[in-house]
């Protein structure tokens, strides 16, 4: 059979150097990111959830928020581990945060230094905030202090004894804790504190974590887990709710919103991905058509 | 035309810090980092352009340090604290670490960091030349407990915590929606209960896969690459809002061309 001439756009486009493509998904994300190019983010359900998890608790509740991520998620799920804090912050919560990754130690101080330091001078280590630090250990370590957090944790992560601390006190066991809040990356995460902390204490339970892992935990939504925000999309949904909901302190310009900010040239990455695949698409079934080159599993 | 285009990118960021744009890797050990974390950032987007040196250089960088970090987090979280700690607690706290003294030469927990600090080195026996068998029993030890524990909780957790919240009424009713019945939500539950029973037929290999079963097998099929469609969709956003990150990074906050 003999194969037709296309067009010169559509051979070209077909044969097209991949180094192309990369080179337009810079030109969109560097555009936007020049001019500030920022959009409106309606809260999803699940999101409006979360935030009303936290606006829902009585002043002065124990919130155990767990930083379960490392630098390379950090783009993703920082913004929302920022929004956490200022959230629980601003309704006057007493948080105290762990790590079951090696590195959410240092993200939880570089959270604690930007975000509770400057923003909320007022808050007091060890009356309002405690960091319990990190301990390996993975789900074994939720497994623990669902029964007794002593067992494990004997100081905090600057050496201070547990008991030395005010707001441990009454602290024994997980089901001293009103909610969980877990950021995460993987394993061990969001998964793990649902089945080995929520599901066997009762507690309440939400959290953010990257992309790539939020279809596996729908499932759990909104029987297991209250809340979810899953990707950098959601965390500018939960930023939108924040300024909403204290528009004398935050504004949509602020820049402290990073996951606002990265939404505009995440959408405009999205639309030249969907660009491509169109084009793509078009390119592919043009060729086809008129003999061109077929998949085997379309030629039945 | 590469080292041209390189030259001229290291020239305009050595003229641009010169011009106190930027801070120059000679102010301060942070600025140093940040350039140093630049050339690594620039060095691994360079493969997009093809394979190089600087790329492999990078890669074998992260690798070396993944690992050097791993093993320094391993014996400093996990090793001291845990077994020497509690074999040698004085001698902890005299020369490596913090730790709480509380045990005694045999007591229980000695002893529970000694069984342990053994199962250990049987674990390490499979590096030596001979009786590696003595691995497999640390071993499965180890797959014990992890499917002992697991086990419970994914029973719980994914199976009979999920199967009342797949028992869904199949009309959804609301005062205000035509009908007395809120469309969106009927349609949710369908959507739902369909997607459910035919992705559970689909695994379901004891009846053959014809007629009506088959039908609906293949509804299930549609199912699972709807779903797995959604989970990619959800991976290239992921990734991208990794790629705004570095950008970030580069564009702001190490050559200081755009404002935050």
């Amino acid at each position: 059979m003999t194969q037709k001439q296309h067009p010169w756009m559509i051979e070209r486009l077909q044969t097209i150097d991949r180094r192309w493509i990369f080179l337009f998904m810079a030109v969109a994300v560097i555009l936007p990111m020049s001019f500030s190019l920022t959009f409106d983010e309606a809260a999803t359900p699940e999101v409006k959830a979360t935030y009303q998890l936290i606006n829902e608790l009585p002043r002065g509740s124990r919130v155990l928020v767990s930083f379960d991520f490392d630098p390379p998620s950090e783009p993703e799920l920082k913004p929302m581990a920022d929004s956490f804090v200022r959230h629980l912050c601003q309704q006057k919560q007493k948080i105290y945060f762990m790590a079951l990754w090696p590195m959410g130690q240092a993200e939880t101080l570089d959270t604690v230094n930007r975000v509770i330091n400057q923003e909320f001078p007022s808050y007091t280590y060890g009356q309002d905030y405690v960091m319990l630090g990190f301990k390996p250990g993975g789900q074994g370590v939720i497994q623990v202090v669902v029964s007794e957090i002593r067992a494990l944790y004997t100081t905090d992560a600057l050496g201070t004894p547990i008991d030395d601390i005010p707001m441990m006190q009454n602290v024994k066991k997980l089901n001293d804790i009103d909610l969980i809040l877990n950021i995460s990356a993987g394993f061990p995460g969001l998964k793990e504190w649902i089945q080995f902390g929520a599901d066997r204490s009762g507690v309440a339970i939400a959290g953010g974590l990257t992309a790539v892992s939020a279809p596996l935990l729908y499932p759990y939504y909104p029987k297991q887990l209250k809340g979810i925000i899953g990707g950098l999309k959601a965390a500018a949904e939960y930023e939108s709710l924040l300024i909403d909901g204290y528009p004398e302190v935050y504004t949509r310009d602020s820049k402290m919103f990073a996951a606002i900010r990265r939404m505009g040239p995440q959408t405009l990455a999205h639309l030249v991905i969907i660009l491509f695949i169109v084009v793509g698409n078009i390119c592919y079934f043009t060729t086809s058509r008129s003999g061109g080159s077929r998949l085997k599993s379309l030629e039945k | 035309m590469i080292v041209g285009v390189v030259g001229l990118l290291v020239l305009f960021t050595l003229f641009w810090s010169m011009l106190g744009h930027m801070d120059g890797f000679w102010v301060s050990g942070s600025s140093l980092g940040s350039w140093f974390a630049a050339f690594l950032t620039l060095s691994i987007l360079s493969f997009l352009y093809n394979d190089n040196p600087f790329y492999r250089f990078a890669e074998s960088l992260f690798i070396g340090v993944s690992a050097a970090y791993w093993i320094v987090q391993g014996i400093w979280t996990t090793l001291i604290p845990n077994i020497l700690g509690k074999l040698l607690p004085h001698f902890v706290n005299d020369h490596l670490a913090e730790v709480s003294p509380a045990t005694e030469l045999f007591d229980w927990n000695w002893s529970v960091a000694f069984i342990q600090l053994g199962l250990g080195c049987m674990l390490l026996w499979r590096l030596a030349p001979k009786g590696t068998w003595i691995a497999r029993w640390p071993l499965s030890l180890i797959v014990g407990w992890a499917a002992g524990t697991n086990l419970t909780r994914y029973l719980v957790s994914d199976f009979t915590k999920q199967v009342s919240p797949a028992l869904i009424p199949l009309v959804a009713t609301s005062e205000s929606g035509f009908l007395g019945i809120n469309w969106l939500g009927t349609l949710t539950a369908l959507v739902t209960i369909f997607g459910l029973l035919s992705a559970l037929i689909y695994f379901f290999f004891s009846v053959e896969h014809k007629g009506f079963f088959g039908h609906i097998s293949r509804g299930g099929i549609w199912i699972l690459m709807i779903t797995f469609g959604a989970a990619f969709g959800y991976t290239v956003m992921g990734r991208v809002a990794l790629l705004v990150g570095r950008m970030e990074f580069l564009l702001v906050d190490w050559l200081q061309l755009i404002q935050p």
